[in-house]
């Protein structure tokens, strides 16, 4: 069994034939769906040899998507922490705006040699909805996007891009109407219009091949760090940080090091109001193993199996699971999961606009946050790459918002690096949910 | 030894008439009248009675079932009041097989092994996990047939003959034909549609064949009772209790229901 490959891909080579990475993964879904499973597993196992769709893909991926995307030296923000060297791989500079793309355009290259006409996606956010309207509106295909009621109110600016680029926004009111909810329902959608639709699923969860197939989509995102930090300083990064929701960007950027035992990886979930009020998105470090939408891995839910809410002031990380993939990691320790709070989020979100210009999405701020407990004790020469997984403009409701809410960071305690020790944020946890109120501010 | 699924089955085939199969929510709209609903169900003429685990997540149902689940979550319902609510049953009656059909995660969370003896304990004859395809038959689907549990799989329009072996080779007391690929409680397809579909099934399999999603009338009961061996009525039987204005009321509608499809499922093949 053990053979030469294996042991130098300890951590890299997952899932096996029946999508398990570890216990975690698998393919939990109705029968109705089980064809079409094994019938998109088939497609993309071709995808990963066939010479021909890869030149297509870096095609778009150069020309349409911009990619290679710039390893960016942070200086401000390194000077200002006053210890590691931090690179930002700026995701944000994508088309749309996000991470979110590099699975799209891989998944619709896949649905167009596949046949299908009608694409169907969730979204939390909205950066992956937008990003699958575009690529829909750049093959001509019909697009259904479900959106959580709660989201489409505190993401507006992604509902308007979406009917721009055609797509049908279909708001789901069902559950708290945040991702989660909006999962189910295209999964509804997917077992009812079998056999002209392609679900696009935003994040590497899912029924296998999914958590694998958005992983390799994403992994550019790794493969070009490795590329771009041995160009500039001639060796690995020391360490890799991201924000999980899903935990696409993550494990795009982590995957093609995982193998490089010296590299130190970092997810950063959402802890929302703090991980013991129980209000937050951190299925890690809140979480137990479960099964929901079609996949094992750790899940916010009750004694009893129910799921239970997400919650966090930025919508794209409020989603009650994790990928399998990241499951495992964790229980492997191979990569380091913790968790950031919404109050501390927002401060290294205007930390970053104001040090090097860049408005960070809610979600890359998370990782923001955390690079701000650790980067001031790591010596000089510690090589961070955060990944800016997104833009930050569909934010600027959430954040006007929660500052109205609870004020600017004058009337807030020092925002310095030693304020943001975790005992003195949570005694200043916001007592009730910001990001619902996000509507009123129109 | 037979299980009860089989030898109610068994009685109704040599009866030369289709089994009624009714399914309502455990915990919906609270214990007590879910369970009035229950003991009621045999003598409305209930022939198989299925009772649904409440899951927040149903992914595989429309909204009637969905709405149910979570007016029964509200009222606190638990997998452990579900097993209650067999065993209390099964004092009074003996005979009816009852089916619980859920979502494999309250499962799971409880513990396979755990359970699978709790609702032996209890009285339950079968289960139904939509989330459990045969790629996953080592999770709960072989546990089970060790307990002595039927493990009812569903097979749908798009399983194939190709992997229709697969889907019944460790399917149990019935196989479940779904006779529309969508959520429970979809339009209905037509009759002939379906009848070919079982043709199909029964070329594979001795099992005994129940069809359901989108049948809500007695009449419609009628034209599948004809060639399958069960109707599986739901949502319609949801509906009563969502739209009824006291509890009790939605009791003796839904009691109402089943006796009208019950006779329409017995005058089926008299024709």
């Amino acid at each position: 069994m053990s053979s030469a490959t294996d042991s130098t891909k300890r951590f890299s080579q997952g899932p096996n034939a029946d999508g398990f990475y570890g216990d975690f993964g698998g393919r939990f879904v109705a029968e109705t769906l089980m064809p079409l499973i094994l019938e998109l597993e088939e497609a993309w196992e071709w995808s990963r040899t066939d010479e021909a769709f890869r030149r297509e893909l870096e095609g778009y991926q150069r020309d349409y998507i911009g990619r290679a995307t710039p390893l960016y030296y942070a200086e401000r923000l390194t000077e200002h922490l006053g210890g590691a060297k931090i690179y930002f791989k700026r995701e944000d500079l994508n088309h749309t705006g996000a991470h979110k793309i590099n699975n799209c355009i891989g998944q619709i290259l896949l649905a167009r040699k596949m046949g299908k006409k009608r694409i169907i996606a969730e979204t939390g956010a909205g950066m992956h909805g937008v990003a699958t309207a575009t690529v829909a509106a750049r093959f001509g295909m019909e697009c259904v996007i479900y959106m959580g009621a709660t989201d489409i109110e505190r993401q507006q600016p992604n509902v308007f891009r979406m009917k721009l680029l055609g797509a049908e926004v279909i708001p789901v009111e069902s559950g708290t109407g945040t991702l989660k909810d909006a999962m189910n329902e295209a999964l509804r959608d997917w077992v009812t219009n079998v056999s002209d639709t392609f679900y696009l699923i935003g994040t590497v969860a899912g029924p296998h091949p999914y958590p694998a197939m958005v992983r390799d989509f994403q992994s550019v995102i790794g493969r070009e760090t490795r590329e771009q930090i041995l160009d500039k300083e001639g060796r690995l990064p020391d360490t890799l940080m991201a924000c999980i929701g899903g935990g696409s960007n993550a494990m795009g950027l982590f995957h093609p090091m995982l193998d490089d035992e010296s590299v130190r990886m970092i997810g950063v979930e959402a802890a929302g109001h703090g991980i013991e009020t129980g209000e937050h998105a951190a299925s890690l470090n809140g979480g137990e193993p479960g099964v929901l939408h079609g996949n094992r891995t750790f899940l916010l839910q009750s004694l009893d199996g129910q799921i239970t809410d997400a919650h966090s002031v930025s919508a794209g990380l409020d989603y009650p699971g994790i990928g399998p993939e990241h499951a495992w990691l964790h229980t492997q320790k191979r990569v380091e999961y913790v968790s950031i709070t919404d109050y501390e989020a927002i401060q290294a979100f205007k930390l970053c606009c104001e040090l090097e210009g860049i408005i960070p999405a809610l979600e890359s701020a998370h990782s923001l946050a955390h690079l701000r407990k650790i980067a001031p004790d790591l010596p000089g020469d510690h090589l961070i790459v955060l990944n800016m997984s997104g833009r930050g403009d569909k934010d600027m409701a959430s954040v006007a918002n929660w500052l109205e809410e609870h004020g600017d960071t004058e009337k807030l305690p020092d925002t310095t690096v030693e304020a943001a020790e975790p005992g003195r944020i949570d005694d200043m946890q916001p007592p009730h949910d910001v990001a619902k109120k996000t509507g009123e501010t129109e | 030894m037979a299980t009860r699924i089989t030898r109610r089955l068994d009685a109704l085939k040599a009866e030369d008439r289709a089994a009624l199969v009714t399914f309502t929510m455990a915990g919906d709209p609270n214990y007590q009248a879910s369970l009035d609903t229950l003991k009621g169900l045999p003598e409305a003429g209930a022939d198989i009675i299925e009772l649904g685990m409440p899951f927040t997540d149903p992914m595989a149902d429309g909204p009637a079932i969905q709405k149910a689940a979570l007016r029964a979550l509200k009222g606190e319902h638990t997998q452990h009041k579900t097993l209650e609510m067999v065993r209390e049953f099964r004092r009074d009656d003996q005979d009816t097989p009852i089916v619980l059909m859920g979502y494999y995660n309250p499962i799971y969370r409880y513990g396979v092994e755990r359970f699978l003896k709790d609702a032996s304990e209890a009285g339950i004859d079968g289960l139904i996990v939509v989330d459990l395809p045969p790629e996953h038959d080592s999770e709960l689907c072989l546990p089970a047939a060790r307990a002595g549990i039927d493990f009812i799989r569903l097979a749908t329009p798009t399983t194939d003959d190709k992997r229709l072996p697969r889907v019944l080779e460790n399917t149990s007391g019935f196989i479940y034909y779904v006779s529309v690929a969508g959520v429970t409680g979809a339009q209905a397809p037509t009759p002939e549609s379906v009848e070919q579909s079982i043709t199909r099934i029964r070329a594979h399999t001795d099992l005994p064949i129940a069809v359901g999603f989108g049948i809500r009338s007695a009449e419609q009961a009628a034209r599948i009772g004809r060639f399958a061996d069960a109707v599986v009525v739901g949502s319609a039987l949801i509906q009563c209790i969502e739209q009824a204005d006291s509890v009790d009321a939605g009791t003796r509608d839904v009691h109402a229901l089943v006796r009208e499809l019950s006779s329409g499922v017995r005058r089926a093949r008299q024709v």
